[in-house]
């Protein structure tokens, strides 16, 4: 009776579903899953470490978005109290987030990773003026860390390394890049420490290269040797 | 027969019970069909990896009450094509039949030990049910016949196309499945030799099958049941027979162009005919508010609406499995269930049925009996022969058209 066994299915299904097994619905506002990696959500405008801007105003970003949503303004830095380290510094910064497609081009276009993109996205404005984001409303705080306005919605660590937690600067624009990494010291976070892996752990990795090493030749070297060594030249080919 | 409460004249003590009956069977109803709504989409949820409603009241029970406020609160659009007042009058009908259907249903009374099923209510004797005419059951296919209007005219007043092809094929699979329904219905009646709701329940409180009591599934026999339950399904649109709102086809089907209150309105009919056909299954072949064993602690007008309400709630469960279990039938195999199989069958029990019940009547010997069964297996397998012959031949006429396109 092939048209009576989908019922078992259901059934079973169900009885499963009914005790509240088997659910892949999260109740969303209240459980929020981990976002990727790379995640495009709204910008922060950054900081150094002595409160600085990076931002100077060259107009890149808005030179490259395709959407045409971001205004900026460069002038001259005032003598006496400078905004940025720079020359300039950006005086007027805004995005407007009815046209933003989170692209993230501006951000790989900022010379001076003045612009970065966090992982907020929860963000219900009701006006016209709400949606574009002024730079008072950008700039990351004292603390370095994004500025919650009225209209976003912020669980419990929402705002905790979400700005320029990876950027497509980095030089071979994986995630899971493992080196040296472009990023460089902001606000609030600081110089992040570095990935397992990067330099700051060297020997730790230098030992574990080692023990893997060891593995592989009690596994009968010539083969891998011979595979390894063959990729590595075609990898320094390549650059 | 009849209700008791008119029996006695009709003073103002029984318009009183009756306007209360009026209201508490509305509620029920009313009540009844938020539950459904609720029910549908939380069990759907569970057979699908999914939570469901979840935020209005407890276990999003009042979700229904929400999607009722909401949608009266939206705007009402009248398309400019549209026939104005058969657009407007179109879902009341569907509404209204939906209500009146629910009449002839007895909710609830003690038929334990011979009793009649009728309660006492300040004095005066009344059965649990609102109406209860002569005519009874026919009431039902009346009005579910009439519900259609609802949805024909809902369809061809719209002004728009697939709203019309949604009214087309709600008109057409309500027709071919009324056979099947009627002649399954029939087959009750034939047993029970009552036509009125109160009196089919009263013959199925005897215990020829012991526990069981006379209930028609067993009497009858399992055949007209579940011509009745697919018919039935067919009858309500509901899936796997929904094609008068296929959304993948009919983008909305009939109610497309409909909006807000108006919408509500057909949203709520549907549900209320899946509550009233639980009910008339129950009705029907399960015995009604007749229970299997007095359930102790509960007094006894009210048990008859316990086992009642716990029989409906397992048919209610039972059409919402068949929509999270079946996928929806092509137009063709819809018309061949319905006109070659499922009115054949219900013909051929209905026969049986009738045979045996002349049998009976006239006093057969037991050489007689033989005889008639005889003739009963002979023409059966006859029947069966020859219908399965033909659906042969059309089935490979089919493969052969379909080889030739």
């Amino acid at each position: 009776m092939g048209y009576l066994e989908g019922f078992g299915i259901t059934g079973r299904k169900f009885a499963r579903g009914f005790v509240g097994e088997d659910i892949v619905t999260s109740e969303y506002p209240e459980q929020k899953r981990p976002k990727p990696e790379r995640f495009h959500g709204r910008h922060v405008l950054n900081r150094y470490e002595d409160g600085m801007e990076k931002c100077i105003g060259c107009e890149l970003c808005a030179g490259v978005c395709p959407a045409k949503c971001i205004y900026v303004r460069g002038r001259d830095n005032p003598l006496d109290d400078p905004v940025s380290p720079g020359e300039r510094y950006g005086f007027v910064y805004e995005i407007n987030y009815l046209r933003c497609i989170h692209c993230d081009l501006c951000v790989e276009a900022c010379p001076t990773e003045a612009i970065t993109e966090s992982k907020l996205f929860e963000f219900s404005f009701t006006s016209r003026a709400d949606a574009i984001y002024t730079k008072d409303e950008l700039v990351v705080g004292d603390d370095g860390k994004p500025q919650q306005l009225a209209w976003e919605h912020w669980a419990e660590g929402d705002d905790v390394n979400t700005s320029a937690w990876m950027r497509a600067t980095a030089p071979s624009g994986q995630a899971a890049y493992e080196d040296r990494v472009a990023w460089s010291g902001e606000l609030g976070y600081g110089v992040r420490a570095p990935e397992r892996g990067q330099p700051g752990e060297r020997e730790e990795r230098a030992a574990r290269e080692a023990a893997a090493a060891a593995a592989q030749a009690s596994h009968g070297h010539g083969h891998d040797d011979g595979h390894g060594h063959d990729d590595g030249h075609g990898h320094g080919g390549g650059h | 027969m009849g209700d008791p409460l008119y029996s006695e004249g009709i003073g103002i003590a029984v318009v009183l019970i009756t306007l209360v009956k009026v209201l508490i069977t509305f509620a029920i109803l009313l009540i009844a069909t938020m539950f459904m709504v609720w029910f549908e989409r939380k069990i759907i949820s569970d057979m699908q990896y999914r939570i469901g409603p979840n935020r209005a009241g407890p276990w999003g029970l009042l979700q229904t009450l929400a999607d009722g406020i909401k949608a009266f609160f939206k705007e009402d659009l009248l398309p400019t094509r549209a026939d104005k007042i058969v657009f407007r009058l179109a879902p009341v009908i569907s509404a209204t039949t939906a209500f009146l259907s629910f009449a002839i249903i007895p909710l609830g009374g003690d038929f334990f030990g011979g009793g009649t099923g009728s309660v006492t209510v300040f004095g005066h004797e009344t059965y649990l049910q609102l109406a209860d005419p002569p005519i009874g059951v026919l009431f039902f296919l009346a009005m579910s016949a009439l519900g259609v209007y609802g949805i024909m005219l809902a369809g061809w007043a719209s002004g728009s196309k697939y709203p019309l092809l949604g009214s087309v094929r709600a008109s057409a699979q309500i027709v071919s499945y009324e056979a099947a329904l009627g002649l399954s219905l029939a087959a009750v009646l034939l047993v029970t030799r009552a036509v009125s709701t109160h009196g089919i329940v009263a013959a199925q409180t005897g215990d020829g099958f012991g526990t069981l009591r006379n209930w028609n599934v067993l009497t009858v026999g399992i055949v007209p049941f579940v011509i009745f339950l697919i018919a039935g399904t067919a009858e309500l649109n509901r899936p796997p027979f929904d094609l008068v709102e296929a959304e993948q086809e009919l983008v909305g089907g009939f109610h497309t162009e409909y909006s807000s209150i108006r919408f509500a309105l057909f949203y709520l009919a549907e549900f209320m005919n899946t509550v009233t056909m639980s009910a008339l299954i129950v009705t029907l072949f399960f015995g009604g508010p007749a229970g299997l064993f007095d359930i102790p602690g509960i007094p006894n007008w009210l048990e008859g609406v316990v086992w009642f309400l716990a029989k409906v709630f397992v048919f209610l469960y039972l059409f919402v499995w068949f929509r999270g279990t079946l996928p929806r039938l092509r137009y063709d195999q819809l018309m061949n269930l319905g006109w070659k199989r499922l009115i054949p069958a219900a013909l051929l029990w209905l026969m049986v049925l009738g045979a045996i019940r002349v049998g009976q009547s006239s006093g057969l010997s037991s050489g007689g009996w033989a005889l008639l069964i005889a003739i009963m297996v002979v023409s059966v397998v006859v029947a069966v022969g020859l219908l399965s012959l033909s659906l042969n031949a059309a089935e490979r006429n089919h493969r052969a058209d379909e080889a030739y396109h």
